[in-house]
């Protein structure tokens, strides 16, 4: 593990006298990141989103709802992007149409950290029956295809932004669980946590105050790439019809919308940007999480 | 087990749903009836899973026909468009994770490493819309439907899917040639390796007989596993291109409430998947002569 872990963890009794060792640490790590060229490239693109996604429509040239008699124009001066088959401004689409991912993709993958941290703590730390357990059912969950079982259920639950953030969240708890348990079994043979253990303390108090913090790296790993794959996921749910409905100027409902105009004639303008924009924010937040890894791994 | 759970979680009047807003209550009961629903939740799930144990999948609720007459085909589909992109990714992502491994660090290696990387992370909607656009329609290289004519030859029908598959192959081949550059760097820093070149064996076949041979082990691994995502990436694609496979089938199913329909295909699913791992166990056993089933020591 990192040099962190064992300045953090080692002297753990007499933490308070070498504070300054642990801040080292932490400072060498954030110096690394902002070098590595992965991660800023990584932070500026998933940035540019995220400020969209905030501003929504009010910062867009036009209103992206609103529907106008230019429809299916190419791209020219003053609808950049062109418009879409009701005479939407598509820049205007695709620069509002962050807000839907970058919420439900976020808000899915904390819920899968926060459910697999907790469940990978217990099963890693304590063993027995409880793992053996919880390991068979995250091998069922993990045994089909996400996209097979998010249609199962969502048709069942209903389409709404909640239904996808549950859903995807509560399968992205199985991977996050078997790395934090694979991570934590890795920790409690260390000193530190036996030193506890004979100290007395309870395992609630070891697995959130002794263990938790020393696993932290490989969490905020497991979470930046659990990013990737959740937005992978909302997208290929909502293009099916499972996630946010129309008028949004959501991605993926754009590229649903418009992309039987393609064959019926060369419309690219009315998907390809939002499929550009797509790419570019997945892109962005796997980078972000290469940075992060490279450091963490060090 | 889990497939019928949710199946049965579906709300909405069954015999409603198929007889429209304006069928009697009287009518919809005995639908209801004679489709069986209305019995005990546990007793409709014994009857169907002794069923499907004796190959019988039960009737279509939307189409009134057997399950499996429509299942066959659909399946049929998927195993030839799964076919076509598992033709070409593999061989190709073996190759771009080799050239990758061996030449590490290089030009080639980021280049390789970092295009797959992306075209992972992007979802296999958003490549195949700008795959139709490239290759169907501005370079009008490729059929821009699935579905070949009735009747054309198996030359013909590979072509029709080499657009759909492609996308596949995009989001496949990151992971397939990182597992194997990661197998090869392994390989080629081995004590083996270098006994193998100072034996005077030729670049070539060390690089043959010695690398692949140990770093072709995880990949399959890695092959196998994608099986399952790559079921996933069908119902998307196969929604796409409108191409009726098992993907789109469990979609409709799913939107029509068809619950044999449904469960039949979710369980097919699995059992798909299941075997491709129990094929990928086998054959890494059959590779790797130290593993044996048995217990052998």
């Amino acid at each position: 593990m990192s040099a962190m872990t064992d300045d953090a963890a080692g002297f753990e009794p007499d933490a308070g006298l070498v504070p300054s060792e642990a801040k080292i640490a932490r400072r060498e790590m954030v110096g690394q990141l902002l070098r590595s060229k992965t991660f800023i490239i990584g932070n500026v693109i998933v940035g540019f989103w995220v400020f969209w996604a905030l501003a929504g429509s009010s910062l867009t040239p036009h209103d992206p709802l609103e529907q106008t008699p230019a429809i299916l124009q190419a791209p020219n001066t003053t609808y950049w992007f062109g418009t879409d088959q009701f005479g939407r401004d598509i820049l205007s689409r695709v620069l509002a149409g962050a807000t839907t991912v970058l919420t439900v993709a976020p808000l899915a993958t904390l819920l899968a950290i926060v459910c697999g941290t907790a469940i990978g703590l217990i099963t890693g730390y304590f063993g027995g029956i409880a793992d053996e357990t919880i390991s068979r059912i995250v091998d069922a969950v993990l045994a089909l295809p996400l996209v097979v079982i998010a249609v199962t259920v969502l048709t069942a639950l209903g389409t709404s932004n909640m239904a996808l953030i549950v859903v995807i969240g509560l399968i992205f708890t199985s991977p996050v669980a078997r790395t934090v348990r694979a991570t934590v079994l890795g920790e409690r043979r260390l000193d530190y946590v036996q030193a506890a253990q004979l100290r007395g303390e309870r395992a609630p108090y070891i697995m959130s105050v002794e263990i938790l913090p020393n696993i932290a790296g490989p969490i905020v790993v497991e979470g930046t790439v659990r990013l990737g794959y959740a937005i992978f996921a909302v997208a290929g749910l909502t293009f099916l019809g499972f996630g946010v409905q129309p008028p949004s100027p959501d991605w993926s409902l754009q590229i649903s919308e418009n992309y039987t105009l393609l064959t019926a004639g060369t419309y690219w303008w009315t998907v390809l940007f939002a499929g550009l924009a797509i790419a570019t924010l997945v892109i962005g937040v796997n980078l972000v999480a290469d940075g992060l890894q490279q450091v963490v791994d060090q | 087990m889990l497939v019928f759970a949710a199946g049965s979680l579906l709300p909405g009047n069954l015999g409603r749903n198929v007889l429209g807003q304006f069928a009697s209550e009287q009518d919809v009961a005995i639908y209801n009836h004679n489709a069986g629903v209305d019995r005990p939740r546990i007793v409709q799930y014994l009857d169907w899973i002794s069923g499907f144990l004796h190959g019988d999948l039960g009737t279509s609720l939307q189409y009134k026909v057997p399950v499996w007459s429509l299942l066959e085909t659909s399946f049929v589909n998927s195993l030839k468009l799964a076919a076509v992109a598992f033709a070409i990714v593999v061989p190709l992502s073996i190759l771009g994770g080799t050239v990758a491994g061996l030449r590490r660090n290089s030009f080639t290696d980021r280049a390789i490493t970092i295009t797959g990387v992306s075209f992972t992370a992007i979802p296999e909607f958003v490549t195949a819309i700008v795959f139709i656009l490239v290759f169907g329609l501005w370079l009008d290289w490729l059929p821009v439907t699935a579905t070949a004519p009735p009747g054309s030859n198996v030359a013909t029908q590979v072509e029709y899917l080499l657009l759909p598959s492609l996308a596949l192959v995009a989001v496949l081949f990151g992971y397939i040639a990182r597992i194997t550059r990661a197998g090869v760097i392994e390989s080629v820093d081995a004590d083996y390796t270098r006994t193998a070149y100072l034996k005077g064996l030729t670049r070539r076949r060390v690089v043959r007989q010695h690398v692949l041979r140990n770093s072709l082990l995880p990949t399959i691994a890695v092959v196998a596993t994608q099986v399952g995502y790559l079921i996933g990436g069908l119902l998307v694609i196969e929604k796409l291109f409108n191409y009726n496979g098992i993907g789109l089938r469990i979609y409709t199913a799913a939107l029509n409430k068809d619950y044999p329909m449904l469960q039949s295909g979710v369980l097919l699913v699995g059992v798909v998947y299941l075997a491709a791992t129990l094929v990928a166990d086998v054959l890494y056993s059959l590779l790797d002569p130290r593993i044996r089933f048995g217990g052998a020591e």
